[in-house]
């Protein structure tokens, strides 16, 4: 077991967790941001960098600073390790420049996107971004490619995270697609415009942080915000068959795979369960989709749920601010 | 009991005094009063022969922009739909084909667009929040109509003619653009990730 402090909060985990996995289990805003990772594709992060943290304190027998900001999805823990994310204003400045850099070639055509309102791209750059652009060149710009016909590849989107090459290696029989050529030219392909047709090559859409993989049958219908996002299952032969179904009234909009709150999915999903079950009676409901309530998607969704705060009139200090003194509230 | 306000006034009854029972003077006053109005300013306006001065951003029917291509400006990104208070917007969106270029400025445009009037309370948050100057809140008033259908607007009355364009200048000045800019990138902490 290893003891590390992140931004004050300490935690014992055990050995061998990196330091963004001790982050998630403390919870709560000091959680780095991640776009690469992803907590089910072996070998995923280090790309990325925007999970970057300070470490002030190499561990208890090595008390050493660690000389430059390090990915925290990569880094494990130490004994004694002391870690800044958002008590830094170093480390933010960094992760600024990291989320220009990743938008240098992103084009800003959020109002066409699919992803948005999901997108954590779109997140990061409201939290970190600046409202203007440094980069004078031209963006690079790529055809839309139709991968499949169920997926459609928006290069020019992408950032390169290889979370669909992942997915392509760890979960379906054989991989098709990759990332081509190197540095600035590098781009996902499937090289002589091969497709991607493997049973489960459309959790490739869910693991994308980006636009970049969207969902052919689900293109431009509607915006995220307006689906309904409800928790199904059904016994399917192939995988777990636990969904997320988006619907609009009795319409299925689209079927995706149960996020989490970091947007991780953690039952994978077959195509047949996502493109070709697009009727409510395919699908045993579970009840509403547990969704951040500050989402966008949240909008206009009216869920009980446990009150985090007390009911206004049981707190004590509130109704000494409305009556103006202790002592009418005790007589 | 006591009285709410210090208007109430205690109910008297007594007898008419001779100059109230014939009731002249009381009419005549009231004639006096009616006469007098006749040779005074009105207040109302014969509209629609004449028309009021309206504020340069009043805000009345919308319209969809063209650009200056005449291409249709709107891509159905649902953001007026979302801002919309009264929830008066629908919007189903579709992907522009080739050779449609010419007539939607993006890739995916509204195939259909409707304001449903009758809910509209013309607040202008969809003006607010339109990321392609693409809706604009206009100084012509919305016509009555007796059928509920008819106030349901769809492209064809929303959307400018490309010959007719609509002047909406006076509302989109460079501190309004400025300040559309500035104001998406005002909230600091919106703790989006958790």
């Amino acid at each position: 077991m290893a003891k590390v402090t992140i931004d004050g909060k300490s935690i014992e985990v055990p050995d061998g967790t990196t330091i963004l996995n001790a982050a998630r289990l403390i919870g709560g805003e000091i959680v780095p941001p991640a776009m690469c990772y992803y907590t089910s594709l072996k070998t995923s992060g280090g790309y990325c960098r925007t999970c970057i943290v300070k470490v002030t304190k190499g561990s208890e027998k090595d008390p050493r600073p660690m000389p430059k900001p390090v990915a925290s999805c990569r880094t494990t823990v130490m004994d004694g390790m002391e870690v800044q994310n958002i008590t830094s204003p170093d480390l933010m400045e960094a992760r600024a420049g990291v989320v220009e850099f990743l938008l240098i070639n992103h084009p800003l055509d959020c109002p066409i996107c699919d992803q948005a309102g999901e997108c954590h791209l779109q997140d990061l750059a409201y939290e970190h971004g600046l409202a203007k652009t440094r980069y004078e060149f031209s963006r690079r710009t790529f055809e839309k490619i139709d991968i499949g016909s169920k997926i459609k590849l928006h290069m020019t989107r992408c950032i390169l995270c290889y979370r669909c090459v992942k997915v392509a290696d760890q979960i379906t029989d054989k991989r098709v697609h990759g990332v081509m050529n190197r540095g600035d030219v590098s781009e996902i392909s499937t090289y002589i415009q091969n497709v991607v047709d493997n049973d489960f090559s459309g959790n490739m859409i869910d693991v994308c942080p980006v636009g970049a993989l969207t969902d052919r049958t689900f293109r431009f219908k509607s915006r995220v915000w307006f689906a309904n996002p409800v928790d199904a299952h059904r016994d399917c032969p192939k995988c777990a068959g636990k969904v997320t179904l988006w619907l609009k009234g009795e319409e299925v909009y689209r079927v995706t795979g149960r996020k989490d709150k970091y947007g991780e999915v953690k039952d994978w999903i077959c195509n047949d369960c996502r493109f070709e079950k697009k009727a409510t009676s395919d699908w045993k409901i579970d009840g509403p989709a547990n969704l951040d309530r500050h989402s966008v998607i949240s909008q206009n969704h009216y869920t009980l749920e446990e009150p985090a705060h007390k009911p206004l009139l049981n707190d004590v200090n509130v109704v000494q601010n409305l009556v103006g003194g202790k002592e009418m509230y005790n007589s | 009991m006591q009285s709410l306000t210090n208007r109430s006034k205690q109910v008297v009854k007594q007898e008419l005094t001779f100059a109230e029972k014939i009731y002249l003077p009381a009419i005549l006053n009231g004639m006096k009063i009616t006469l007098r109005h006749f040779f005074k300013k009105k207040a109302t306006i014969s509209y629609p022969e004449v028309k009021r001065d309206f504020a340069p951003v009043y805000r009345g029917q919308h319209v969809l922009k063209r650009d200056e291509n005449g291409a249709e400006r709107c891509t159905a990104c649902g953001l007026c739909a979302l801002s919309c208070p009264a929830e008066a917007i629908t919007m189903v969106a579709a992907e522009r084909n080739k050779g449609e270029e010419k007539l939607y400025r993006e890739e995916k445009y509204a195939s259909t667009y409707e304001i449903n009037m009758l809910r509209c309370i013309f607040c202008g948050l969809c003006e607010e929040a339109c990321p392609k100057e693409a809706i604009f809140l206009t100084d012509r008033i919305v016509a009555t109509s007796l059928n509920r259908s008819e106030m349901i607007y769809g492209k064809d009355k929303l959307v400018e003619g490309v010959n007719e364009r609509i002047d909406i200048s006076d509302r989109q000045t460079s501190e309004v653009i400025e300040f559309k800019r500035i104001r998406i990138f005002s909230i600091t902490n919106c703790n989006c990730w958790n």
